[in-house]
């Protein structure tokens, strides 16, 4: 003889334990043990669940449960929306064999309209889905992933030959904000490298030029633009907002004033700098591996380091190393792989090697050593036959 | 018995534009001599007065910064891979 629903229901409520919202609040919770178990559909999960919960529909409960729920004697609560699809649920998994388990009464309805927290999980907008659907594919970035670097932001200390493609990057990843920093104004002999730039931007300050390439490259990406010259008094102020710091300035001085302040806030560094067919690339991560100073103490003079202006430079060169700072920036973001953090990267384009060299923290590092003494400053302008800029 | 010294492009004035110098086994600074041997000069380019390694160049013993090493006193061996490694500021 078959029963209807209500007998059902009973049945199973009379070999179930039943909880309040409240008991849930004050014992049966994160703190005390519990694993808190959403049996509901994937858009009433959209729509909030209580922190920390796991998501299990109930129709793959019986197919899951072994593997998001490895322990018999783990304790469970169950919630639904109103407290029926979680009493069904709490009996189906006492009959797996799960010793601990009761349902919430009431479910997420009785949960919210008490006033208790939720959280509503930020999702991709559907206008998104199409853009990031390549990084949604990938498992180390995933729907988390893209959505971390939607919410980040990055600095670009120079709009230059190393900025041109870190931003252009980093901008179509989706790195919600991208912060620029340059002085200059596009001149016709940086157009054989600064792809940021077109013949059309020659004359214009580098910053505008560059909002309005990133724009056409990704629209949703907000770009913040400093069109001055980095210095002691700007720079804790404009770094302190952002997660990640780019170090293409293109003078020894912007690098050094960089590494300083980076270490004082605390903020990573993708760094890279070129000469002619040569490219250098670290990652710089404060008091937890070794910074600029710990690599290289003191600058290279002028004779032997001058700029690209002087110098010259091979037009594709920054291209590669910008981009190892833009991938650099992209796995910090995400906290995937091995980053460049006590390993300096040297690309000889002539000879088409990537050597790599080791290096630690110096103690006596005068910007992360155990006796620091920054002091912004002071630092040098270091002399050049040509005036250094950014970029 | 060589190992393979190699040349920055910023140093290679020194060098009369060399970018591998094969050289015999030694400590560090036998290998500098070596080179200041067959570049007159080139010693200067990378050590101060006192003869110690200028704080803007690394001097790396396959793989290793020699700073973390024995400094100038590091051995190497056949086969060893010298890279000499100013800073550069080019963006």
């Amino acid at each position: 003889m078959s029963t209807d629903f209500r007998d059902m229901l009973s049945q199973v409520k009379k070999q179930i334990r039943e909880v309040s919202v409240q008991d849930v609040k004050d014992k049966f919770n994160i703190d005390n043990g519990f694993t808190l178990l959403d049996v509901r559909e994937k858009d009433e999960w959209d729509q909030g669940h209580l922190h920390q919960a796991i998501f299990l529909p109930r129709g793959f409960l019986e197919v899951k449960a072994d593997k998001l729920l490895t322990d018999r004697d783990q304790k469970i609560v169950v919630y639904c929306a109103g407290g029926t699809r979680s009493a069904f649920a709490a009996k189906t998994l006492q009959d797996l064999g799960y010793k601990n388990v009761v349902s919430m009464a009431g479910g997420f309805g009785a949960w919210k309209d008490s006033g208790l927290p939720v959280v509503v999980p930020e999702k991709i907008g559907s206008d998104q889905m199409a853009r990031y659907s390549r990084h949604l594919r990938v498992p180390e970035v995933g729907e988390k992933g893209q959505l971390k670097l939607l919410r980040s932001k990055v600095l670009l200390v120079g709009a230059g030959g190393l900025g041109s493609p870190a931003g252009v990057y980093l901008a179509a990843s989706g790195v919600g904000t991208i912060g620029l920093i340059d002085n200059d104004v596009v001149d016709e002999s940086n157009l054989q490298r600064q792809i940021l730039h077109w013949t059309s931007s020659i004359g214009m300050p580098k910053v505008d030029s560059a909002r309005r390439t990133l724009f056409e490259v990704n629209p949703n990406v907000k770009v913040r633009t400093y069109n001055l010259r980095l210095d002691a008094s700007n720079v804790l102020d404009i770094f302190n907002d952002y997660d990640v710091i780019v170090s293409g300035s293109d003078n020894f001085s912007t690098a050094y004033l960089v590494n300083d302040a980076a270490v004082m806030l605390k903020k990573p560094v993708a760094y890279g700098s070129i000469f002619r067919f040569d490219g250098q690339a670290s990652t710089f991560i404060p008091h937890e591996g070794p910074c600029f100073r710990c690599l290289y103490p003191e600058a290279t003079p002028p004779e032997l380091a001058p700029s690209c202006d002087e110098a010259g430079v091979l037009g594709v060169l920054p291209g590669v190393v910008g981009l190892i700072q833009a991938t650099e920036t992209v796995k910090l973001l995400l906290t995937a792989g091995t980053s460049l953090s006590g390993r300096l990267l040297i690309y000889d384009a002539l000879e088409m090697s990537f050597r790599q060299v080791k290096f630690r923290r110096d103690p006596a590092c005068s910007a992360c050593g155990s006796d620091p003494h920054i002091d912004l400053e002071s630092i040098p302008e270091f002399v050049c036959a040509i005036p250094a800029k950014q970029g | 018995m060589s190992l393979k010294v190699i040349i920055p492009t910023p140093l290679r004035r020194f060098t009369s534009g060399a970018e591998l110098v094969e050289l015999e086994p030694g400590t560090v600074r036998e290998i500098l001599d070596r080179l200041e041997t067959r570049y007159p000069g080139f010693r200067a380019s990378v050590c101060d007065e006192s003869g110690s390694l200028k704080r803007f160049i690394n001097i790396y013993v396959d793989g290793e910064d020699i700073r973390f090493l024995d400094n100038l006193g590091t051995p190497t061996k056949d086969g060893s891979e010298i890279a000499i490694v100013p800073a550069i500021s080019g963006g």
